[in-house]
């Protein structure tokens, strides 16, 4: 963007960026080539042969399916309860004052803060001291707890630059405080919204920490993932299930990345 | 009819009064200035009238209705914003049919009443547009309009000028009084720029504290203001003390006079102080003359026909006794 056409970066830190970038990248390369490779029990360089029967395997393998199915619905659920308490949450923080509204807010954030590690010891405990057992819905409740968090940050971001005045023109104008949700905030908040579901979906989707923590019998993707790794049959399937893993997910981060931009400038445009 | 009637009525916030034991009315198709500096309790007296605030006491009356407790969805007032408020994110068109959407109106009648409120603002064709492509002066417009277009008994306007430069600001001013004029809707306007207020309003109250300082037509407040707030927030006054209008004759009372009832040099019937001149500034249509009158500071404002005297040059002022206003304690 800046004009300064001419003073192009020098050859050794290009070469230094580069070599980041493919640091960063080449693994994710091997991943995917290694989901065509011959070779089943470990992973040799170059790859002995290449294959697409991996592709069949995984797709008849049921343990797959099942895994897939469960991390589907666990991220599904989680993003909708987030969506929910975390609009609501960002709707109280930012639009009313009350006491203990800095600490509330800091509350709400600090589970995306804390390792995994600790949220996860924590709910477990909690779980079993409470006496409620490992299911589905524990899972659930633990991915809930960070995708809130992802949730809330892009909501509260947006309510603060919907001004306080709309609302109030909008009830000027004879809406109630549905018809003003509808019509005039959900509007202004809804790519914010989308954007956070699909981060948060993403998220829970690749969970791996406090899932360990708070998943009974049952394995999500990612879990199922790690149990493959140490067996030593049919290992590319992990690889097909990895690189489809990547795909779920790399494509609604990017998604939220462009709508978050777009909604920037719309935002911007009214002021 | 009265328009809307305040009874006692009183706003705080924590310890702090906004507005206090206030008492107005306001007639149908009145065109009425809330005057007063910041924090003096006229907005929160317009937020009052909106519903957006709910009277710590007292009562108040919308076209005889009682006004507590209804929210501003029920209520047949609307309000022009300060910072006009439009929804960014729909056309200016559905701004401007917006209320006529959320009570229900069909889509092709609601768009029909929208094209006619914008080309009444002077805005025909504009609908296709957003509230981002607009100048200030064009969203004040498509405020107003979208106001307008729900058929307010009462229209409610916060500093509705204040963001605007002085000629479009002189030029809403008068399209404004006309507008109010052909729809013949009460209009209660808030302002902090007495120009505005005299120059528009068919009366005025203004404000400070929270409390009405003076209710009264723009002559009565210019000419006869009530305290000595209102003589020195409206216009620029001359304020006199007890002592120096006792001197002249008038008895022992603070009075105001205004810089332009002051003429250089003495008349048959005209009352005559004598100072040195302390400052003389050049204004264009007239000069500003600051004289030093036996330590009371008294400003004049002579027609720039009239030679100007030089700085420490004793003058004699003189003004028509009818022109000092007397006014009691405060």
């Amino acid at each position: 963007m800046r004009s300064d056409r001419n003073t192009s970066a020098p050859l050794g830190l290009k070469i230094a960026a580069g070599a980041g970038l493919a640091f960063l990248h080449l693994p994710i390369l091997l991943i995917f080539l290694y989901a065509f490779t011959t070779e089943e029990k470990s992973y040799q360089f170059p790859p002995p042969g290449l294959t697409l029967k991996w592709f069949a395997v995984t797709w008849n393998r049921p343990d797959v399916w099942e895994a897939l199915g469960l991390s589907v619905r666990v991220a599904a659920i989680s993003t909708a309860i987030a969506l929910v308490l975390g609009t609501l949450c960002a709707a109280a923080v930012s639009r009313t004052k009350f006491f203990g509204r800095e600490t509330i807010s800091l509350l709400v954030i600090l589970p995306i803060a804390l390792p995994g590690i600790i949220t996860g010891i924590a709910l477990r405990s909690a779980f079993s001291f409470a006496e409620i057992p490992f299911s589905f819905w524990t899972i659930v409740l633990g991915h809930a707890t960070f995708c809130v968090v992802v949730v809330y940050n892009n909501a509260v971001a947006r309510f603060r630059r919907v001004s306080g005045s709309l609302i109030e023109a909008s009830m000027d104008l004879g809406a109630d405080s549905f018809q003003t949700f509808r019509y005039i905030i959900l509007p202004n908040i809804g790519t914010a919204l989308l954007a956070g579901g699909m981060l948060a979906f993403a998220l829970s989707f690749d969970e791996v920490i406090v899932t360990t923590f708070t998943a009974g019998q049952q394995s999500t993707l990612p879990i199922w993932m790690l149990e493959e790794l140490v067996r030593p049959r049919q290992r590319p399937v992990t690889n097909v299930v990895a690189m489809v893993v990547v795909i779920v997910t790399f494509l609604p981060i990017l998604g939220a990345y462009y709508l978050t931009r777009d909604g920037d400038q719309v935002a911007g445009g009214g002021k | 009819m009265t328009a809307v009637l305040f009874q006692q009525v009183s706003r705080h916030f924590g310890a702090v009064r906004a507005v206090d034991s206030v008492d107005l009315a306001i007639a149908e198709g009145e065109f009425f200035a809330m005057l007063g500096p910041s924090g003096s309790g006229k907005t929160t007296c317009l937020r009052l009238m909106a519903g957006f605030e709910q009277p710590t006491a007292g009562h108040i009356e919308i076209f005889g209705e009682t006004a507590e407790g209804v929210p501003p969805y029920r209520r047949n007032v609307n309000t022009v914003f300060q910072d006009y408020a439009l929804f960014p994110h729909l056309s200016i068109l559905e701004n401007v049919a917006y209320g006529l959407m959320v009570k229900g109106v069909g889509k092709a009648e609601r768009l029909k009443a929208a094209e006619e409120a914008l080309a009444m603002v002077k805005l025909p064709g504009y609908g296709t547009r957003r509230p981002g492509q607009l100048s200030g002066g064009q969203r004040q417009r498509v405020a107003l309009a979208r106001a307008l277009v729900n058929r307010p008994r009462v229209l409610l306007l916060d500093e509705p000028l204040g963001a605007l430069d002085l000629k479009l600001r002189e030029q809403m001013q008068e399209e404004l009084k006309a507008l109010q004029k052909s729809l013949g809707i009460t209009f209660v306007f808030v302002t902090h720029d007495q120009g505005e207020a005299l120059s528009m309003a068919d009366r005025i109250a203004v404000f400070n504290d929270g409390k009405i300082q003076q209710l009264g037509t723009p002559e009565e407040v210019y000419k006869r203001p009530a305290t000595r707030f209102v003589a020195d927030f409206v216009g620029s006054s001359n304020m006199l003390p007890p002592d120096f209008v006792e001197m002249l004759g008038f008895g022992r009372h603070h009075a105001s006079l205004r810089p332009e009832a002051i003429a250089l040099g003495d008349g048959p019937g005209r009352k005559h102080v004598s100072g040195r001149v302390t400052a003389a500034s050049f204004l264009g249509a007239a000069n500003r003359v600051t004289v030093d009158a036996n330590g009371t500071r008294i400003a004049a404002m002579l027609p720039a026909a009239v030679a100007v005297p030089a700085q420490g040059e004793m003058v004699t002022l003189s003004f028509l006794p009818e022109d000092l206003h007397t006014m009691d304690g405060a």
